[in-house]
């Protein structure tokens, strides 16, 4: 009989014979693992598919401009000279704002209502941020033109310039557009997915770590945030993975408040264009066959970016792996 | 036995009733600015014929010039002409037949101004090159005498999505200006030197109301149907000409003395004192060798329809009809189709 630890597999006689595979093919366990293996096949060759067409559709653009494509900032569809510098910047400089802001707010959001607040008010404030999870991006787009960017252009973004002017973060014509639009809107979109997440999390840590500590003589605050928090760390950080790989993608959303300017500017008031938004707005009426492949490109790298990204966000969060317990997500 | 002979005439009748009825599909994609007339267009002709059913999908130019070449629809439409490097590529002979017309107007919000402002070409060349920067430039400011300009910065807002208005757009300033055409040229989508990107005409006029001082250029029709205010442009005869269907009209006709016999030309600059320099035609994209005879005929005679009564159609939903010498040029042209 087999064991279930597969690295040690010892195999009776006769184990091969097609009676004994009919036998165990009958059996549900022999199927179960078929089908769910093919499942998980499934998926991999989807991603292994999709990243060979985005490849073999971009060759034009990749034989024309080469690695030059990355460290470039020029998008010129009339002399047919593209670079996806602006947009690279856009993407990350929109993504690590939203985090700034969401990580901070969702995490102390989820606190509250996994620690602090009253089951009642835990359950029903949890329900409504699922459904805010829920709205189309086109939404929140919309809702931002109508009520952010006149909120930003006439009060915050002056004040902004007013105090903290001198950085050049803050410096510049006050639009309303730009990448601190842009990033607020990511921002607001991406908070449900920590919060939710976060919350089960920490709901989930067993009772016994944060008796051991209210016994050990911490408050409440201290048994939360040294304790409870530590331990749901890696759940906490899946949720942002989460939240990061939403807003390097999202399209409509960032279109509607960026300002569609492929240029790099120190200022957050500047407007800017990210990768999503540039293939959004031109991949349907680019006619030329290196205007095209130049599009593909971008979404290539939007994809290695992500793949990146992820994969240092992963490495932070083993290299922290020092203390002991913490649950997988 | 009787049985089956029962149920095999039953199918067959069946079948039988599916042929009788049965409608020619044609399918046909391409630009987005004349889908609602194309669909009253097809959705008219369909009745009239009683069986032909001709598929629109407002894909974008771009997108039904490539189904054409990939002979995935039978026929395709697009806002710009082709180029001739895409008619190469094609492999085919395609051949362009304009159906209505389409214009890009100048409007702009310039706090403290309420009547129609009027740009020279020079003075539209010279804020999106961003050579002009304050409203109360002298080029500007000179052909508005005794309008109160203020000393704002002017903000420039163009389309971020590639469109025909932008092609009508960029064509008009490459022709208005030479140092426009050297350094940006004209497409769908170009590398604008200055400006904010707005998506869709609801993207520009949206931040037009929002950014005050800023200028944009909207389609006609949307300017027309959601009454938004635009200004008048100079055209080639030296006159300020505000657009509206008559002088988009004007513009074609003066064109239609040199229209090339393949009518795919720009119409942006058309000599003629009424004409609206900032116009074009949209056209269909038929191949001029269609094999199967009854899509053939059913295309001749849609384009025959087309040109002489489905341009009645287009004053309720605002589009600008041909002149009456480019239509006869057309019904001419119809024959080239074999």
């Amino acid at each position: 009989m087999a064991t279930s630890d597969t690295s040690v597999v010892v195999r009776p006689a006769g184990f091969w014979s097609p009676q004994a595979v009919l036998r165990r093919l009958r059996s549900g366990d022999a199927i179960a693992h078929m089908v769910t293996l093919v499942f998980g096949a499934l998926v991999l060759l989807i991603t292994v598919l999709l990243v060979g067409q985005l490849w073999t559709h971009s060759s034009a653009s990749r034989a024309a401009f080469g690695w030059h494509f990355l460290t470039t900032s020029v998008w010129d569809p009339v002399f047919d000279n593209y670079g996806a510098l602006t947009f690279i910047y856009g993407t990350v400089v929109t993504t690590f704002l939203a985090l700034l802001i969401a990580v901070p707010l969702g995490l102390g959001a989820a606190i509250f209502l996994s620690e602090l607040a009253p089951p009642k008010l835990s359950a029903g404030l949890s329900f409504v941020v699922d459904l805010l999870a829920a709205v189309p991006s086109v939404i929140y787009g919309l809702l931002a033109i109508f009520t952010l960017l006149p909120l930003l252009s006439t009060t915050v973004e002056p004040f902004l310039k007013k105090t903290l002017g001198f950085l050049p973060l803050f410096q510049g014509p006050a639009y309303g557009v730009g990448f601190l639009a842009a990033g607020l809107v990511l921002a607001i979109m991406i908070v449900p997915y920590i919060v939710s997440v976060s919350r089960e999390v920490l709901l989930s840590v067993p009772a016994d770590q944060r008796e051991a500590a209210l016994g050990l003589g911490a408050t409440r605050w201290e048994t939360t945030w040294r304790v409870v928090v530590p331990y749901a760390r890696i759940g906490i950080m899946g949720s942002v993975f989460l939240s990061m790989a939403r807003a390097l993608g999202e399209t409509m959303a960032v279109t509607m408040v960026i300002g569609n300017t492929p240029k790099i500017s120190a200022s957050l008031f500047a407007p800017g264009y990210t990768i999503a938004a540039v293939i959004a707005n031109e991949f349907t009426e680019a006619t030329g066959n290196l205007y095209l492949s130049a599009l593909i490109e971008l979404g290539l790298v939007l994809f290695l970016l992500t793949f990146i990204l992820n994969g240092l966000a992963r490495i932070m969060m083993a290299a922290t792996e020092s203390r002991g317990g913490g649950m997988r997500t | 036995m009787k049985k089956i002979l029962l149920a095999l005439s039953l199918c067959l009748g069946i079948a039988g009733m599916l042929a009788a009825d049965n409608p020619i599909q044609l399918n046909a994609a391409g630009a987005t600015f004349p889908n609602p007339i194309y669909s009253k267009w097809f959705d008219e002709y369909h009745k009239i014929s009683g069986n032909v059913e001709i598929n629109y999908q407002s894909i974008g130019s771009g997108g039904g010039i490539r189904q054409l070449i990939a002979h995935t629809v039978d026929f395709g439409a697009s806002d710009m002409p082709m180029t001739d490097q895409q008619l190469q590529q094609a492999g085919f002979k395609i051949l362009h037949f304009p159906t209505v017309l389409g214009a890009a107007v100048p409007s702009y919000n310039v706090p403290g101004v309420t009547t129609d402002l009027k740009f020279t070409q020079k003075a539209l060349a010279g804020i999106y090159l961003g050579t002009i920067t304050k409203w109360n430039d002298p080029e500007i400011a000179n052909a508005n005498k005794g309008v109160n300009l203020p000393a704002a910065d002017i903000v420039v807002i163009h389309r971020s999505d590639g469109s025909g208005t932008s092609f009508i757009w960029t064509d008009f300033l490459s022709k208005a200006s030479a140092d426009w055409k050297n350094k940006v040229g004209s497409n769908s989508s170009v590398n604008w030197p200055v400006g904010l990107g707005g998506k869709g005409n609801e993207g520009v006029a949206g931040l037009l109301k929002q950014t005050p001082g800023s200028i944009g250029y909207v389609e006609l029709i949307y300017a027309v149907q959601n009454n938004i205010a635009y200004g008048e442009v100079q055209n080639a005869s030296g006159t300020f000409v505000k657009a509206s269907f008559d002088s988009v009209s004007a513009a074609a006709a003066g064109a239609a003395k040199t229209m090339p016999d393949d009518f795919r030309v720009s119409i942006t600059n058309a000599p003629g004192k009424t004409a609206y320099p900032i116009s074009s035609f949209t056209w269909l994209l038929i191949p001029a060798q269609i094999q199967d005879a009854g899509k053939r005929d059913i295309i001749k005679a849609f384009l025959k329809w087309m040109l002489t009564d489905g341009q009645k159609d287009c004053a309720g939903l605002s589009y600008a009809p041909l002149p009456a010498p480019i239509v006869t040029k057309e019904l001419k042209a119809i024959s080239l189709i074999q």
